[in-house]
């Protein structure tokens, strides 16, 4: 696992720890991560907004073989959350157990850590959801 | 544009080739193409490779496999589009045939996957989903496909049991293809209860349902249909009907349905408007079969079958060799292996073969168009192309 790079860790902190978004100015969608250019519209006049934290889950997985970083997590839920606006995120379901993840249940965004990275084991934080 | 054949095609038997370097294998199918063209010379070189920099390493392709192929100073590029990478270097090569560019153009595609660890390999694989807003939040290649799995059942509203049926139709039909497929990585029947009961990756998906971790190359050599009939009558011609590509998001969030394969769809209408056929048109498919579920979701974005009924279509047996539209009789990726950038031209190994009569035991009785499906990622991008015997 090639460990994440300064930088990139740092300009994502805004998205990562804030929910930060755009919301278009020409359809009203909200794009998460924020975009420089509307898809099949080519509108480019966005607002920054935040999002809107309470959504449903469209679909979920278990992971059940983590990646490189995430083995001491055991078996995780990972889902796709819609959020007010159309925004879609993939995040881990957490504080569930793994028999009650169902489609269609309503989540809340939360900030959590994400994993420990490398040796150090630095800290590295983000977003999850739990039921609603 | 000039009408492009397939004159020639090579590759070996897959798997886990220690004794290997990249460069041998790409060379090795490399000149089996050429001898089975009879050809001498190339004038250019694409190659697929998904990501020679992570597994072996090692990037400039282009220049290093032009070079041990003894083919320097021909232009030569590689070309990439994660898992869908060979089925772009055939659409390259494609082009500069048809654009009259080049006369005569090696495409292959290798992959070196095994010189390096299982947890190295799963990262490597996993650079073709969104490194910053999936990977880093725990997604996996299995995952992402198992999300598009549940997406799938939940649509459709299959009661599980009977979606886990169809899923390990799937694998259980691919193995029993690529048993008689000598190139294959395995070897093996698979019965369904062993699908069904292998161990959990990602909810539903489970090992039997997921293709390997392969080594292997594969190439095939294209040149005008014109050339081919004038100076290569070896084998009689395979035409390049017509060649299809499209994209789609790269996560899979942002698709507008995450239960269909959007990219398939416009790669394949695309090709099926060139070649002036639809779907019914086509005798068989090589398709991506990375997951099961892949396998089901790509045969309805192909046309083949009815939104939803692909599953129901596999358990009738109308995917297998003896049905009414055979899918991977290759093995497919399942079976046959994954070697990712090499997976797309071995596609068109298979269908040169079926269209020549020359698939030995799994030769289909009606073999005279064949289509093949490329995937990369968890569906972000697709390349279809279409063969005609003539």
């Amino acid at each position: 696992m090639m460990s994440s790079i300064t930088a990139r860790y740092w300009r994502e902190i805004p998205q990562r720890y804030r929910g930060e978004a755009s919301k278009s100015k020409k359809t009203g969608k909200t794009y998460f991560p924020p975009r420089l250019v509307e898809p099949k519209n080519g509108n480019r006049q966005f607002e920054p907004v935040k999002l809107d934290y309470e959504g449903n889950l469209i679909t979920y997985t278990v992971i059940r073989v983590a990646p490189a970083g995430f083995e001491d997590q055991g078996a995780y839920a990972l889902g796709i959350v819609e959020l007010p606006g159309g925004a879609r995120i993939t995040a881990q379901i957490a504080d569930c157990p793994l028999s009650d993840v169902k489609i269609g249940m309503k989540v809340r965004v939360v900030f959590r850590k994400i994993r420990d990275e490398g040796h150090e084991g630095i800290h590295c934080y983000g977003y999850k959801v739990v039921p609603a | 544009m000039r009408d492009v054949a397939v004159i020639g095609v090579g590759m070996n038997k897959w798997g886990e080739l220690w004794e290997k370097s990249l460069r041998d294998i790409f060379v090795e199918a490399a000149l089996l193409a050429m001898d089975d063209a009879s050809v001498d010379h190339i004038d250019s070189l694409y190659v697929g490779s998904m990501t020679p920099g992570l597994f072996i390493g090692q990037e400039h392709l282009g220049s290093l496999l032009a070079d041990y192929l003894g083919q320097c100073p021909i232009p030569a590029a590689r070309v990439e589009s994660a898992c869908a990478s060979g089925g772009l270097a055939v659409r390259m090569g494609w082009m500069d045939v048809a654009l009259g560019v080049s006369d005569i153009v090696l495409v292959g595609g290798v992959e070196k996957m095994l010189d390096v660890d299982g947890g190295a390999a799963t990262y490597a694989l996993a650079t073709a989903a969104d490194q910053e807003w999936e990977c880093y939040n725990g997604a996996t290649f299995p995952g992402l496909y198992a999300m598009i799995a549940n997406a799938y059942q939940a649509k459709h509203n299959i009661p599980f049991d009977k979606f886990r049926k169809q899923l390990a139709q799937v694998a259980v039909k691919n193995h029993a293809n690529g048993l008689l497929n000598p190139n294959a990585q395995f070897q093996s029947k698979v019965t369904p209860e062993q699908v069904m009961t292998s161990t959990m990756v990602a909810d539903p998906l489970r090992l039997l349902d997921c293709s390997p971790i392969t080594d292997g190359a594969a190439a095939a050599i294209l040149c005008p249909l014109e050339m081919a009939r004038a100076k290569f009558k070896k084998h009689s011609p395979v035409v390049i009907a017509a060649s299809g590509a499209a994209t789609d998001t790269l996560s899979l969030a942002h698709r507008e349905d995450i239960a269909y394969l959007k990219a398939t769809e416009v790669a394949a209408q695309h090709a099926y408007k060139m070649a002036n056929m639809k779907p019914a048109d086509i005798d068989f498919a090589e398709v991506h079969d990375c997951f099961t579920i892949a396998e089901i979701c790509v045969i309805e974005a192909l046309g083949f079958f009815e939104v939803g009924k692909g599953g129901d279509a596999t358990l009738e047996g109308a995917t297998a060799l003896d049905g009414a539209k055979p899918i991977n009789s290759s093995g497919g990726l399942k079976s046959k292996g994954h070697p990712v950038g090499a997976t797309g031209v071995a596609q068109v190994v298979e269908v040169a073969h079926q269209l020549r009569g020359e698939a030995g035991k799994r030769q289909l009785q009606k073999a005279r168009i064949g289509l093949t499906q490329n995937m990369g990622g968890s569906g972000g991008s697709t390349v279809v192309h279409i063969f005609k015997a003539v």
